[in-house]
């Protein structure tokens, strides 16, 4: 009987092993950790172009992460993308006049929403608008301009 | 084929018709066997003539081609898992090999059987063992794993775990096979004391003539699928039949076929028989 | 016409296998109730499917871990994208090597000698014994070991590719100076919860069902002779690591493919 109880004993250890190794895997390789940050609060914000904003995209403000993308989807009458972000309830200071613009962290990195502050007194709460957005910058409309521009250049200049 | 002369008793096992293929070989040819209640049937034949594959039709392991078996009344093959597991229970049988699990000790294979289907108590499963080890005379050896038996003892320990449930029948294959002279005469002796003792009807499939024919009541003797000769062990040991004589004195040369089907030297042995001239 | 034959011969006996595979299955399953009466019995299966799998898996997950490190460090400090370096190591153990190796190693380990365990009591009567003594062996010998496979497999594969994820990082990390902070984050960051860790302890309970299906088919079904254990022995680690692979594959094509 004491050998069973020293194999109880080991199948338990293994057993703890195994779940401590998928909490792991679950708390601290994956998102999940980011995911149960608390409540937050939904703000939408309408984009022209959202590039490659995804859900689960962060949120940033002044480069700091405050809350990340729940929702996309499109409006088909306005031709436009409506990005549902869920930012920390501890960040219950945004101005509503807060302009919303989508960055891209490094040259080829992913793309997250970046918050400027505006100048307001009203702070924005659960279900809040912000209407001042700047798409994504698609590469391809950036070298179009560039060399759109570099055209009309050459054509004064002549 | 042959008339049983206890016919007035039900026997406990009843064969007949048995027909059984293995691919297109014929290991059974119709045969028809009765084995009275307690008493000690031998079934007897040269190797190879599917002893071992008759004791596994009787436990409902192997399924026959055609006829049928009866055991108490039941016919083997016709009931449902349950019922076949219920019938088993009543049944012990003693493999060649002594089949003990390898993993437990002597005295947890002999539980084994009681662990699985009873509730008893630590304190009655202790004393049923001991008393089923004492019977065979390895009460000492209950510590043994079973790679440290010797195979007499092994086979012992298997018939004390056989007999733990107390079954109605008791089917050893080969029990002689393979044992030095004192194991040899251990179980010679424990077979009709456990007969007596428990009131248990037995099966004992062996090769081994004198010993068998020394402790059987009745002797079946099997050969190319057939039984050539059935009956009380006296009748049978004085059989002047030749094919009877030539198993039972272990001659090389006889009527019996020893060798698997080989058409020249089958030819070579119906040539022996008739110049003997005993063929009917 | 001798061929056309023989290949039909193959084509039958193979099916009959299969089709003696899916009865042994149903016949395992059927088991599963009497199972839960006694716990005892599946202890002590996990005790030697399970506890002695352990040491290979983890000591084979520090090192694999470690070689990712290495091996990632080296193509994307080409890009001086060493931060992702968390990301990358975490992703193709979580997705790929944890599930995989795990069951590869698994197959070997333990399927083979689940293989030759059963197939030595099958040469020796045990099985047959079992069944005369009136216990069913498949319920009472095979089932026990297959929820053991079963249960075992996704528990080793998350110390793989947990002890992994620690191996990368002490390789990144610790000696070739890739930013702590960056390794954890950006792997945080990247790494779903759903679309990778469930999805590879999915795959590891697929393998776990598959290899211990198995291992305790080719020693049921192998011939009774030292020979016969020894071919089914093998047939279990080409047949696994044969299903492992295939399987991978249908699984991240439907799981990862949008």
């Amino acid at each position: 009987m004491v050998q069973m109880r020293t194999m109880e004993i080991m199948v338990g250890a293994f057993m703890a092993a195994g779940f401590v190794a998928l909490f792991f895997l679950a708390m601290q390789v994956s998102n999940l950790s980011n995911l149960t940050e608390g409540d937050g609060y939904h703000i939408t914000a309408r984009f022209d172009n959202i590039g490659g904003l995804k859900v689960r995209s962060p949120v940033a403000m002044a480069g700091v992460r405050i809350g990340r993308v729940t929702k996309i989807s499109f409006d088909n009458t306005t031709y436009e993308a409506i990005v549902t972000m869920l930012v920390d309830n501890s960040h219950n200071t945004i101005p509503d006049d807060t302009f919303a613009k989508i960055y891209t962290a490094g040259l080829l990195g992913e793309q997250y929403i970046g918050l400027d502050p505006g100048g307001s007194e009203e702070f924005l709460t659960e279900g809040g608008k912000i209407s001042l957005t700047q798409s994504a910058l698609v590469l391809e409309e950036i070298i179009g301009q560039f060399l759109f521009s570099k055209a009309e250049e050459g054509g004064s200049n002549e | 084929m042959s008339q049983h002369p206890n016919d007035s008793n039900e026997p406990l096992v009843k064969i007949r018709g048995l027909r059984f293929y293995r691919r297109e070989r014929a290991i059974f040819d119709g045969v028809d066997i009765d084995i009275p209640k307690g008493l000690i049937t031998a079934i007897m034949g040269p190797s190879g003539t599917g002893k071992t594959t008759l004791l596994k039709l009787i436990g409902g392991q192997l399924r026959p081609d055609a006829g049928t078996i009866h055991v108490g009344g039941q016919d083997v093959h016709k009931l449902n898992n349950k019922d076949l597991y219920k019938l088993r229970m009543r049944m012990g049988m003693l493999f060649q090999s002594g089949a003990l699990l390898t993993d437990i000790n002597v005295f947890e294979n002999v539980a084994y059987p009681l662990r699985e289907h009873t509730q008893l108590p630590e304190s009655i499963i202790r004393k049923l063992v001991l008393m089923k080890l004492e019977a065979v005379g390895l009460r000492g050896a209950r510590d043994l794993m079973p790679s440290e038996l010797s195979g007499g003892m092994a086979r012992r320990v298997a018939l004390a775990r056989a007999i733990v449930l107390d079954p109605q029948m008791i089917m050893y294959d080969e029990p002689f096979t393979g044992q030095d002279p004192i194991s040899m005469g251990v179980l010679v002796q424990l077979i009709p004391r456990l007969n007596k003792a428990s009131r248990l009807t037995s099966i004992v499939v062996s090769h081994d003539v004198e010993e068998t024919a020394g402790i059987a009541d009745i002797i079946y003797v099997i050969s190319n699928g057939k039984v050539i000769a059935g009956g009380p062990s006296e009748q049978i040991a004085n059989s002047d039949s030749p094919w009877v004589r030539q198993f039972m004195d272990g001659l090389a040369d006889g009527p019996v076929p020893f060798h698997f089907p080989a058409k020249p030297l089958e030819a070579d042995m119906l040539e022996n028989a008739a110049a003997t001239g005993a063929i009917h | 016409m001798e061929q056309l034959a023989r290949l039909g011969r193959i084509g039958i006996s193979s099916l009959e296998r299969l089709g003696r595979g899916h009865l042994l299955l149903a016949h395992m399953f059927s088991g599963v109730t009497a199972l839960i009466m006694r716990p005892t019995l599946l202890i002590a299966q996990i005790h030697s499917v399970g506890v002695f799998s352990m040491l290979i898996i983890t000591i084979s997950g520090l090192f694999v871990g470690m070689v990712l490190g290495l091996q990632g460090y080296y193509i994307l400090s080409q890009f001086g994208a060493e931060e992702t370096l968390g990301v990358m190591v975490a992703a193709s153990l979580v997705r790929e090597l944890g599930p995989v190796v795990t069951a590869l190693l698994f197959a070997g380990r333990a399927g083979s000698a689940l293989t030759a365990e059963i197939g030595l009591m099958k040469a020796t009567e045990q099985l047959s014994g079992l069944e005369m003594m009136a216990v069913d062996p498949i319920k009472r010998i095979l089932t026990p070991r297959f929820m053991a496979g079963l249960i075992s497999m996704p528990l080793l594969a998350a110390l793989f590719s947990a002890i992994g994820v620690i191996g990368g990082h002490f390789v990144g990390v610790g000696l070739l100076g890739v930013d702590e902070g960056a390794y954890w984050s950006q792997m945080q960051s990247k790494i779903d919860l759903h679309e990778d860790i469930y999805n590879g302890v999915i795959k590891s309970i697929v393998f776990g069902f598959v290899c211990t299906w198995i291992a305790l088919f080719q020693g049921h079904d192998c011939i009774p002779t030292s020979e016969g254990v020894s071919r089914a022995t093998t047939r279990t680690v080409v047949h696994s690591a044969l299903a492992i692979l295939c399987l991978d594959f249908v699984l991240t094509a439907l799981m990862f493919g949008e």
